[in-house]
């Protein structure tokens, strides 16, 4: 067990070094190079050879690689010229944000798919299934953005219940827990509808494969009650595949809090990356890929194992 | 959106094999599916409505009326006025052109680009086949909503760059489902018969391969158009997409939210609606086409 735990880290990290191979190539595909973003309005081409000196741009390709590497490896993302920090000092500011809404909004989603897809999978083609496959549907072919713009619509202006964003730390407008719970309950709800469906619709089709397997069969054969047929059997079962669907949905998660927070105005990462993006704060733009580039290298570890704990199937071999 | 994993075109079934008009049937089982048939409903009503539309409808999408801004649907302007007082109904029409042409556009791109490289990987299998797979492993734990953002803002790019940006970050996905099929097709017997005549790689690939997985590649490419529409509305919505003034129905969005307070629903509803319409009648078309391939085993 502990050596499969060990094994499979091993073999995430070519995806990591593959992750900072990509970001280099976008970092060089960039007019000007990085020298040119550095110094942004300030560069002339002295300023940017000399740059290019002490970077060690001028050297072959594969040795900038390695210098660059290097620096990551040692927690130097570069030089954020916006802000005047470290890229990764701004992004710690700005990640528990975003990893709020996301945490909450994973746990509810999962909870609402898992009940609805189980009824669905159980009562399949029944009355009940029909509609909310339908409802499903629906919300699956929703862009983000939209279900945002209706979310404010009805509980800010219709409802007046939330506010639709303007959360600030800086002058104390969101004072407290309950203020910020209060800021965060939309961005949490769309992130949530956004979710649900991908994740209802994999429960519903995974607990109706499950309730057509002979282990089924023989627990009702047993005499269990419906009820303990279900949860102690089936739906154990069908949880399993909603754990690696967990990690591969992590860069999605993220792309759905980049919108949600521009439209609510949350100061998270997509906030963060968006007013990078147009200030063409590129250390920045490129220090917040490789950051979700390894949540979800990380991501996948955890399912991987996790699977690994709950499916007795798995060989640790 | 995380596609559903597509069933193969792999036909177990030794009489199934034998008759002949396979795809005849699978065809008459999506125009039977009545999800099917809304869609293409759906599908053809929009694209009518952007293309044709302007041809009856001959009010400018450009024209501003100072006199008459963020006006309520009326006889004159029948989806009323934006906040420039151009026509909107107008604009409504515009705006989806740009989306279908390079939704559609850039998923035919992304597809060719993923179906060559998952039959080259999964035909020539061995260590090639390991080592594109583990790229494809890499790119697929790349953010790429991020990763269009920075490129939007790198390139500020027009209608054929961006299609070209939206190919190059979409097409992982079809790649490994097109693999998954070639390693299984490629041990069939007729694959087997034609390595015997000596046919070359790119025959097998061309005419034994590729036919076979046309079924699952026009699924995930509906599927794709899709996902490429969204790609643009949520670009042209976060104001970095196509430049102005080309309408489009994110651009258009994010301009009402703006005024989301004042009430000016005929702002918001109509392209959300629009581009809703558009999105479900090709989830519709998937849905059905995904059916009929699987009633054909």
């Amino acid at each position: 067990m502990f050596v499969y735990i060990i094994r499979r880290t091993i073999q995430s990290i070519p995806a990591l070094i593959g992750i900072a191979v990509f970001s280099f190539i976008l970092l060089h595909i960039v007019p000007g190079g990085p020298a040119q973003t550095l110094l942004g309005q300030h560069s002339t081409p002295q300023r940017i050879a000399a740059i290019n000196r002490s970077l060690g741009l001028n050297k072959p390709l594969a040795v900038q690689f390695w210098v660059w590497f290097d620096n990551l490896l040692h927690g130097n993302f570069g030089y954020s010229y916006t802000f005047n920090q470290p890229v990764l000092k701004v992004i710690g500011q700005y990640l528990p944000h975003t990893l709020a809404i996301v945490l909450i909004a994973v746990v509810l989603s999962h909870l609402i798919a898992v009940v609805l897809g189980t009824i669905q999978g159980y009562f399949r083609n029944r009355w009940f299934d029909h509609v909310i496959t339908t409802v499903v549907f629906f919300f699956w072919s929703m862009p983000v953005f939209w279900l945002a713009i209706m979310v404010i619509l009805i509980f800010s202006i219709y409802l007046g219940w939330f506010p639709s964003g303007g959360i600030n730390f800086a002058d104390g407008g969101a004072t407290g827990f309950f203020g910020y719970i209060d800021h965060a309950a939309l961005p949490v709800l769309v992130l949530v509808l956004a979710t649900v469906a991908t994740w209802a619709r994999f429960m519903r089709s995974s607990m109706i494969d499950s309730m057509l397997q002979d282990y089924i069969r023989t627990a009702r054969s047993k005499g269990l009650s419906e009820l303990s047929v279900v949860f102690k059997h089936a739906l154990r079962n069908s949880l399993l595949p909603i754990i690696t669907l967990f990690g591969l949905s992590i860069p999605t998660l993220f792309a759905g809090a980049l919108v949600i927070e521009l439209v609510f105005n949350y100061p998270g990462m997509g906030l963060l990356f968006w007013n990078a993006a147009l200030q063409r704060d590129y250390p920045i733009l490129l220090g917040i890929i490789m950051i979700i580039g390894l949540l979800t290298v990380v991501g996948n570890l955890l399912a991987d194992v996790l699977y690994s704990l709950v499916d007795p199937r798995i060989s640790y071999k | 959106m995380i596609s559903q994993p597509t069933n193969s075109l792999i036909m177990d079934d030794p009489a199934a094999r034998e008759e002949k008009p396979v795809r005849s049937r699978s065809w008459r089982a999506f125009w039977h599916h009545p999800l099917g048939m809304v869609g293409v409903i759906g599908i053809v009503s929009i694209v009518l409505f952007c293309f044709v539309g302007p041809l009856i409808y001959h009010a400018s999408a450009y024209t501003t009326n100072i006199t008459a801004l963020m006006q309520a649907p009326s006889l004159r302007f029948p989806l009323g006025t934006d906040d420039l007082g151009r026509n909107y109904l107008a604009r409504l029409m515009l705006g989806g052109q740009v989306s279908l042409i390079v939704g559609f556009a850039a998923a035919v791109a992304s597809m060719a680009i993923g179906v060559t490289y998952g039959l080259i990987s999964g035909l020539l299998g061995g260590t090639v086949d390991a080592v594109m797979m583990r790229i494809i492993d890499v790119l697929l734990t790349i953010p790429t909503l991020f990763v269009l953002l920075f490129l939007d803002a790198v390139f500020q790019p027009n209608a054929l760059l961006l299609t070209l940006i939206l190919a190059i970050t979409s097409w992982f996905g079809v790649t490994r489902l097109v693999r998954s099929e070639v390693l299984s097709i490629k041990e069939r017997d007729y694959v087997e018969a034609s390595k015997a005549f000596g046919a070359s790689n790119w025959h097998i690939m061309l005419r034994e391969l590729l036919p076979n997985v046309m079924g699952t590649v026009m699924v995930a490419t509906i599927f794709q158009v899709a996902g490429s529409i969204i790609a643009i509305a949520t670009l042209s919505f976060l104001g970095l997409g196509l430049p102005a003034p080309q309408p489009n129905w994110g651009e258009m969005l994010s301009t009402s939210m703006s005024y989301m307070f004042q009430d000016a629903w005929w702002l918001i509803y109509p392209p959300g609606i629009a581009l809703l319409w558009t999105l479900l009648s090709i989830n519709f078309i998937s849905e059905a086409l995904q059916n009929a391939i699987d009633s054909r085993l």
